[in-house]
């Protein structure tokens, strides 16, 4: 399997799940994720797995639960509208510590919005989403090649902390093209010894989140905290490229992040110095890497496609005295490379000026 | 001496928390007979629905899930598509199936998902304090009914069993009370029933528990068991709807 293959976006993420041994598959259609679902429509049931056209986002989600329950990996796939219904099911797997692996293919927001690509649901995603005192695991990748590696990667996460994970992907990712080396995970094993499969030989177990007695949510809650402390140390991604003596860096996530790409290979093209920074877990965010750059560079661009939902966490993140700014493209139009290119260059100018 | 009458293996020997004259105990017994008949204790899984039902787990000697409010069948039918080979039931009151769960109910029966659904039937939101229900019954004063629930201007009650019993996925569909002796016995043999089906693979099995709520109707335990024979089983009569062979 060292060989590269063409794949669309959303088919190397199916793959990936594949790989990664999901054969459970509950989801509802919307655009502009239905590639994901009909492609499992025909490849779950081949491989000895299941697939479910639910009757809505919310049916979807709490078959998640069951399944997740029963100790299978298992996936759904969704948009915004449909992510905003199920976060009613994601906040009772926090709370019951079952994990599952949900991808959202973001539409353009609020409302019905639109179909094309935007990072609107930035905050959705990291900010828990639903009721209560939790997170998701949330990954963004922005290759058709991370489509298929984090999937199996979101699976290993959320069976290692019992917690979500979010996939989030755009139309870009899950529409392009692009080879792919399909490497399988070295290890599928995962033992699950609070899954409910009857209790045969052993004492009835239960999965909750219900907690009513004095002081047991608040303990609850604080493992569940310990628990995301102990993610952000074990398991923060983060791709970062920077010039020696750079003096801006850009951050950007996903398909976002590849437009800077180009905007800073320009930019090194003209003699500018500088860093390129990818979050590639959004929760948890990066912090510590982002401290490390903008202590060195003084300025931060953030590029996001929306109206400024991760700059929080970067001028959050931003060691003192350094300049967080942000290019914000939102409603389903892409920034060019020109267009970042020339905001670096005005920043850069503006430090200059005021020199 | 022969013993004619024992606590079911499956039922924990405990304190529950239900009020006088309530009918979740009596449901719980239920289902603890029919998993102790058919000698599945250790291959069944219950879904508790959100509601005074959700503490399942504190009284049958199960693993049991939690599903949010209305989400059991869903629930259900990830947990029964991961261990096919186990048996699956939920168990719901009116709130959580008739109201907010309506659509997970129709489209796991409508599915023919091979699960058992025990749905109690009170006639108002019991955990919550009382309020009107979809099954509350005209006249019937709640603390969101407080003049009486009128049908011109609250809508109708909604009978579930023969609702589901026209879709073809469902297997067994009855309605039975546990007000009496005579009507208790044939809620035990529907339960079993409901049971057997699916052990037999044949589709959804859905049984309707008429229960009392003496709390929030406000009445004491024996006035609520005359309320069912007098208001409950004529709204909503009992009977085998549906039994596939």
């Amino acid at each position: 399997m060292e060989d590269r293959v063409m794949l669309k976006g959303s088919v190397a993420l199916a793959e990936g799940a594949l790989a990664a041994g999901c054969r459970y598959y509950f989801g509802y259609p919307i655009t502009p994720q239905n590639d994901i679902p009909e492609y499992l429509s025909m490849h779950m049931r081949d491989r000895g797995g299941v697939f479910i056209q639910a009757e809505s986002e919310i049916a979807s989600i709490n078959m998640l639960l069951g399944a997740a329950a029963a100790g299978a990996r298992t996936m759904t796939s969704s948009s915004g509208p449909g992510i905003s219904l199920m976060q009613e099911g994601l906040s009772y797997m926090a709370g019951s510590e079952l994990p599952c692996v949900v991808v959202n293919i973001t539409r353009s927001g609020p409302g019905l919005g639109g179909i094309s690509a935007t990072q609107g649901d930035y905050n959705q995603a990291t900010c828990g989403g639903g009721h209560g005192d939790y997170s998701l695991i949330v990954l963004a990748p922005s290759s058709v090649q991370e489509m298929y590696d984090l999937a199996i990667k979101a699976f290993e996460l959320a069976d290692k902390y019992r917690n979500p994970a979010m996939i989030l992907g755009d139309a870009i990712l899950g529409q392009m093209k692009e080879p792919v080396l399909l490497v399988e995970p070295k290890s599928l094993s995962y033992e699950k010894p609070w899954a409910l499969t009857g209790a045969k030989g052993r004492k009835p177990q239960r999965v909750k989140s219900l907690y009513l007695q004095d002081g047991d949510m608040e303990v609850h809650n604080l493992k569940l905290a310990a628990k995301y402390r102990r993610l952000a140390e074990e398991d923060t991604m983060v791709e970062v490229d920077m010039d020696d003596g750079a003096e801006i860096a850009v951050v950007a996530f996903g398909s976002c992040a590849r437009i800077v790409i180009s905007a800073v290979d320009a930019a090194r093209e003209e003699g500018m110095r500088v860093a390129y920074v990818r979050p590639i877990t959004l929760f948890p965010f990066p912090s510590a890497a982002i401290r490390d750059v903008s202590s060195r560079v003084g300025k931060v661009l953030t590029v996001e496609m929306n109206t400024g939902q991760m700059v929080r966490d970067v001028r959050l993140a931003a060691a003192p005295g350094s300049e967080v700014h942000l290019l914000a493209k939102p409603g389903g139009a892409l920034p060019t490379p020109q267009l970042i290119l020339e905001e670096m260059k005005k920043l850069l100018r503006q430090g200059a000026e005021s020199k | 001496m022969k013993q004619v009458f024992k606590r079911p293996e499956t039922l924990i020997k405990t304190t529950n928390h239900f009020c006088p004259g309530c009918h979740h105990g009596t449901a719980h017994r239920l289902i603890a007979e029919a998993i102790d008949l058919f000698q599945i204790s250790d291959s069944t899984v219950g879904v508790a629905g959100v509601g005074c039902g959700v503490f399942l787990y504190d009284y049958l000697a199960l693993d049991v899930c939690e599903a949010p409010h209305g989400r059991a069948p869903a629930v259900a039918t990830g947990l029964k598509r991961v261990h096919p080979e186990n048996i699956v039931f939920t168990y719901q009151g009116d709130g959580d199936l008739a109201a907010i769960g309506m659509s997970e109910i129709i489209h796991t029966a409508n599915r023919g998902e091979n699960i058992t659904v025990i749905f109690i039937n009170n006639c108002v939101y019991g955990m919550t304090g009382g309020q009107m229900a979809p099954t509350t019954l005209s006249g019937q004063k709640t603390t969101t009914s407080p003049q009486g629930r009128d049908y011109a201007y609250d809508g109708y009650p909604i009978r579930m069993t023969e609702m589901l019993a026209a879709l073809d996925g469902v297997a067994f569909a009855a309605r039975v009370a546990v007000n009496k002796p005579a009507t208790l016995n044939k809620a035990g043999q529907a339960v079993n029933k409901a049971f057997e089906m699916q052990i037999n693979k044949m589709g959804l099995s859905f049984v309707e528990i008429l229960s009392a709520c003496p709390t929030n109707w406000g009445m004491t335990p024996s006035e609520s068991l005359r309320r069912i024979e007098a208001e409950m089983i004529p709204f909503y009569p009992l009977g085998i709807f549906k039994e596939k062979k």
